[in-house]
């Protein structure tokens, strides 16, 4: 992004948050619906000591990426076999778009029988999630690779181990890091919704139980703390795969 | 003198008989042990089918290949190649993609980048060895691949047009380190070009090929006296090779070129 397009958004952020303070400062607006931005703000430090939001961010981003690392355990293996198998990968690719495309988050009943109502039901809805962009983007970066490096393991007698691990992986890597953050924001998502619905774990929960309270600006200090939060997360998570890009 | 490489009687047809494309028409060549031979040939000559019948990346052809005296099936450790696509590694230094070949093959840490550095040095590119591809040129990336490829010290260099998609003087820049690699190596090299300057400057012989079905029309010796360089190009028997070649070149170039433009204008796709 330029430095003007930093400043400007910045800018907006800032009008928005100011015409919302006058809207419910003037009473335009309740402030039982929407509370002053000011006061939503003042909010967060009460969370963190009183109810430990500190401990449920800490509990909601290891959930996420318990499901993430299970994703990628299971997700990778996967997606290399759907790309070696053509006919295997042709049969699964339609399916697995569609549930990529899919919300999933709506069978969360059937995994609250499965597992009941416990930290395991949320790290499975994330992990559901996330394995379905890991293998899609391991699939495709791995047909992507172009034949001339295929030809070079050969030429170089290497084993099938020895092409997949020095060639094939590597040369993928980018395709399956987007996966992988496709998998992440997706499992975090799904992990605030599933912790909100079912009312255990980390923020989600938080949200919850200020909402269940009435207590509307802490209900919004919540939401806007994992809004900041997991922005800057993914922020960061864009500026390595930046780093991992090759060109 | 021993023939490092033979190619006898070698076919390939893609498709069955009725409809299918015959490639390349019983090819036969010997390679001897230190020689420098050329392919040229017009485009749809069956080139890159017989380079990949050679270094073993296409499995069913008539015919035969033999390196150092025995028939090869698929890819032999004595054939070294080096792509005409990009073949480098992106995420390798230019020492650990040279030094790749030798880790296949297990060779210790310490003597593979030490053979490494020895190559990476004959190709010119001492200095370069802690660059990553992206920060090279494509003649530099080029000769990354050939250093990667000397790196196993190979019986045959087989190289498919190396420099096809760098520039005239490049080329001829490059012509020269390829020359000074052979003589300091006595490397037994087959390139594939279509290059008629590049084939004449750096060979002892250039076999000329036909356009469609591949067959071997005539095989030229370059009696240029070495160590040549690209100031060989103002010699005067020089010219006469490159005309001469050309004079044969070029009835099977202009059939290949109206082949094409009548296959593309009935729609069909040219093989």
């Amino acid at each position: 992004m330029t430095r003007g397009g930093s400043i400007g958004s910045i800018g907006l952020l800032v009008a928005v948050v100011a015409g919302l303070e006058a809207l419910s400062r003037t009473g335009r607006v309740s402030a039982f619906v929407m509370p002053p931005p000011s006061e939503i703000l003042a909010a967060i430090p009460a969370l963190v000591l009183h109810e430990g939001l500190g401990y449920a961010t800490w509990l909601t981003f290891n959930t996420t990426f318990a499901a993430t690392a299970a994703a990628l355990l299971l997700g990778v293996p996967a997606g290399t076999l759907l790309a070696r198998r053509r006919v295997l990968g042709q049969a699964y690719e339609p399916w697995l778009e569609a549930a990529f495309a899919a919300p999933i988050i709506l069978l969360y009943p059937l995994f609250l029988i499965f597992f009941g109502r416990s930290l395991v039901t949320v790290a499975v809805m994330g992990f559901v999630v996330a394995v379905i962009p890991v293998i899609i983007k391991t699939r495709e970066g791995i047909i992507g690779v172009r034949p001339v490096l295929h030809n070079l393991a050969l030429s170089l007698h290497m084993t099938p181990l020895q092409s997949l691990t020095k060639i094939v992986l590597p040369a993928a890597l980018p395709t399956i890091f987007v996966g992988l953050r496709l998998g992440l924001i997706y499992a975090m998502i799904n992990i605030v919704a599933v912790e909100f619905l079912v009312g255990i774990g980390g923020l989600g929960f938080v949200v919850a139980d200020m909402y269940d309270r009435y207590d509307i600006p802490s209900m919004y200090s919540a939401v806007v703390f994992v809004i900041v939060l997991s922005s800057l997360f993914f922020l960061l998570i864009e500026r390595g795969e930046r780093w991992l890009r090759p060109v | 003198m021993a023939n490092d490489l033979e190619i006898r009687g070698v076919s390939k047809r893609y498709g069955d008989p009725p409809g299918g494309l015959l490639a390349i028409s019983d090819i036969s060549l010997n390679v001897q042990k230190g020689e420098f031979v050329s392919i040229i040939g017009p485009s749809g000559c069956g080139k890159s089918t017989l380079f990949g019948i050679i270094g073993g990346l296409v499995p069913d052809y008539d015919g035969e290949v033999r390196v150092g005296g025995q028939r090869h099936v698929g890819t032999h450790k004595d054939i070294g190649i080096v792509f005409q696509e990009e073949s480098t590694l992106p995420w390798r230094t230019v020492l650990t993609n040279v030094a790749l070949p030798l880790e296949i093959q297990g060779v210790s840490r310490a003597e593979r980048e030490e053979r490494a550095r020895h190559y990476i040095e004959l190709v010119g590119l001492a200095g370069f060895e802690n660059s990553r591809p992206v920060e090279l040129s494509g003649g530099m990336r080029q000769r990354t691949a050939i250093a990667r490829t000397l790196a196993f010290q190979p019986k045959v260099l087989l190289m498919d047009e190396p420099f096809g998609a760098l520039d005239e003087q490049t080329r001829l820049l490059l012509g020269d380190r390829v020359l000074a690699i052979h003589k300091e190596l006595k490397q037994t090299t087959l390139l594939i070009t279509h290059n008629i300057t590049e084939a004449v400057q750096l060979s002892d012989r250039v076999v000329v090929m036909s356009y469609r079905p591949g067959r071997v029309l005539r095989i030229l010796d370059i009696d240029l006296p070495r160590p040549r360089s690209s100031d060989s190009v103002t010699d005067e028997r020089f010219g006469r090779y490159v005309a001469a070649i050309w004079g044969d070149l070029r009835a099977e170039a202009s059939r290949g070129m109206k082949e094409a433009e009548a296959l593309r204008g009935t729609g069909r796709r040219a093989g």
